[in-house]
Order: C-alpha cells, then structure tokens, then sequence
C-alpha cells in the first residue's frame, strides 16, 4: 500500500493523480463576475433544475386539470408518475405525521421542499452535472430557514406566545433542573434545528461528491498512469465508483425524504399541546 | 525539531478528529438500527411506523458526524 502511496504523490507534480478538495465546490465564475449575482457552475445547475422542476409540475397539473375538466379519471403513464410522487408526501410524510388538517395546510411547502432537495441532489449523479445543487450550503441554508420560520409560525399560531415557553420549559421538570433544560431546550429546538438541517444536507452531499471523485480519479490515475500490475487497482476502484454512485441515488432521496420528515416533526412539535 | 517531524509524520490533524467525530455516531446509528430490526422481527405490522422513527433517529444521530466533517472547513 505505501508503494502506491509513494507511487501517487510522486506523480503529483506531473498531473497524475488529483486528491479531492474543497475547491471542487467553489468552481470558476462563468458569468456576472463581481457582481452579487455572480454564475459558477453549481449556480446554473440550480437554475436548470429549477426550471426542470417548474416545467414538470406544470406539465403534470395540467394533467390534472385537464382530468378535472373532461371528468376522465384514468390517468396516463406521466400523470400516474406526477401522483404517485405527489401522493408520497401527502399521505406518508404529510398525513401521517400532521393529520390530514393540518397536514394538508403544510403541504405546500412540504411538497416544495421535498422536490426542491431531491431535484437538486439527484444532479450529483446525473453525467455531465457531477455536482449536487445543494452541496455548497446557500441553498440549505434558504430552505432550513424556511423551515424555521413554519415551524415558528406553526406554533405562534397554535399557543400565541405561551409557544415559547411551551418550547423552552417541558412540563415535569423538577425545579432544581429547570435552569439546566431550559438552556439544553432553547439551543436545541432555536440554534441546532436550522444549524442541523442545513448541515446534514450539505455534509452528506459534500462527502458523497468527494468520494465520487476519490473514486474515479484514482480509477484515472491507476488506468493511465501507473505501471502494469498497478492497473488492476484501477478496476477495483471503478467498481467502488460504480457503487458508491448507486448509493448517492439512494442518499439523494433518503436525504430529502430526512430533511421533508424533520421540517413535519419540528411542525408536529410545535403543534402539540403542553402535557 | 519537536516529536511529530522527527516522528516523520505529516498531514492534517483534522482528519483524526473526523475518525474520532465518526466513532460515537456510527455506533449510535448501529443501535438504532438493531433495534428496529428487532422491534420489526418482534411486530411486522409496525414496520412501515417503526422505519420513520428509525430515519429520524438516524438523521439525529448522523448529524454529529456530519457537523465533525464541517469542522475543519469552519476552523481552518
């Protein structure tokens, strides 16, 4: 192993193999340079998807629409996928955890959430992209943001005021503890929440992204630029490639499918009544 | 020359402490999903239930790790 090593940074003057950095978040400005609305790459992926996005759910609602108008309800293979994906939040996120009242009154952001995560996950893997929408933390931060302002809405709205100190003071804490709970409840449920939401996303899209590169980089380096035996390596770390790529379809998912179900829970929570 | 050069050691002491930050989380993620393994093999009709508790108390445990791997990009 450390003759690889050796192997490996010998060539690193002569362009052979590139270790993975933070760099590959940060990548050249290709358009409004210097101005706030400045264009890398990560930039126009998230503009493409989001119009992918705005173009499907308009090409599904109308769908709907159109179903609703002419009264024919059997739907198409299309409208079937734009149900099926829809109905996943609605009845195994939303209903499940809410109710249907107060479930159908966050579905709208819920829905956005979901498939804004998701959309902008699944670019990790798609050729060409390479790079998760949602791995330089802009975007998860706006989206835990909105988050924690439903979920402080929700509970405003619920108990009035008293939602904080409903938040902040669990009911049968013995006094002597109180001070104690009060500090661990406020920085848990104010600071971590948001902090957290937003981090697990772009950690994981992060480290998932570096280990498609590690992965095919040294595929690279061991194909064109080792010697004989060494190339072996090669197809053993294309086919950690090759998994590690199955895994972020999986992570892509999971990962809006976590973030959907916290932002439901943090509502539930602040929904619920004192004990 | 103090101990770690004459020690021929080299690198990031970042990296120690992400294997250090991944130790308490990947046996907390394992707990939780031995658990609901058992509670599924106990009553499989809670499954579908019992794995949104598990995700959740995954995305829980998971984020210590994850806030271990944001670390070093914060305080380099």
């Amino acid at each position: 192993m450390s003759r690889v090593i050796a192997l490996a940074s010998s060539e690193e003057s002569g362009g052979g193999f590139h270790a993975p950095s933070i760099d590959e978040f940060y990548p050249q400005i290709v358009a409004f340079e210097g101005t706030p609305f400045a264009l890398n790459r990560i930039m126009l992926i998230r503009l493409f998807i989001v119009l992918v996005l705005v173009v499907l759910f308009w090409l599904v609602t109308n769908q709907f629409k159109k179903a609703q108008a002419t009264k024919n309800f059997v739907p198409s293979r299309f409208q079937l996928l734009g149900e099926i994906a829809l109905n996943f939040v609605r009845t195994s996120i939303a209903h499940e955890q809410l109710g249907k009242k107060d479930g159908d009154r966050f579905l709208p952001l819920l829905t956005t959430i979901f498939f804004t995560v998701l959309g902008m996950n699944i670019t990790g893997i798609i050729p060409g992209f390479n790079i998760a929408g949602t791995s330089v933390i802009g975007l998860p931060i706006v989206l835990a943001a909105a988050t924690y302002v439903t979920f402080i809405y929700a509970g405003v709205k619920h108990h009035g005021l008293k939602f904080f100190k409903v938040a902040t003071v669990p009911a049968g804490v013995p006094g002597a503890f109180l001070p104690l709970v009060f500090v661990i409840e406020l920085l848990s449920t104010f600071i971590l929440r948001p902090v957290t939401l937003a981090l697990r996303l772009t950690m994981n899209m992060i480290a998932g992204h570096l280990l498609l590169v590690l992965c095919f980089s040294a595929t690279q380096f061991f194909f064109f630029n080792s010697e004989g035996f060494f190339k072996l390596f090669g197809a053993g770390t294309f086919l950690f490639g090759f998994a590690f790529t199955l895994f972020e379809i999986l992570v892509a998912f999971l990962q809006a499918y976590v973030f959907t179900l916290l932002t439901t829970v943090y509502i539930q929570l602040s929904l619920a009544d004192e004990h | 020359m103090d101990a770690t050069t004459a020690a021929g050691l080299v690198g990031n002491i970042a990296v120690v402490g992400y294997g250090l930050a991944a130790v308490g989380p990947g046996i907390g993620v394992g707990l939780v999903v031995s658990k609901t393994i058992e509670s599924i093999a106990r009553q499989p009709e809670l499954a579908s239930r019992l794995q949104v508790t598990m995700w959740l108390g995954i995305a829980f445990t998971e984020a210590l790790a994850l806030i271990g791997l944001a670390t070093p990009f914060i305080f380099a």
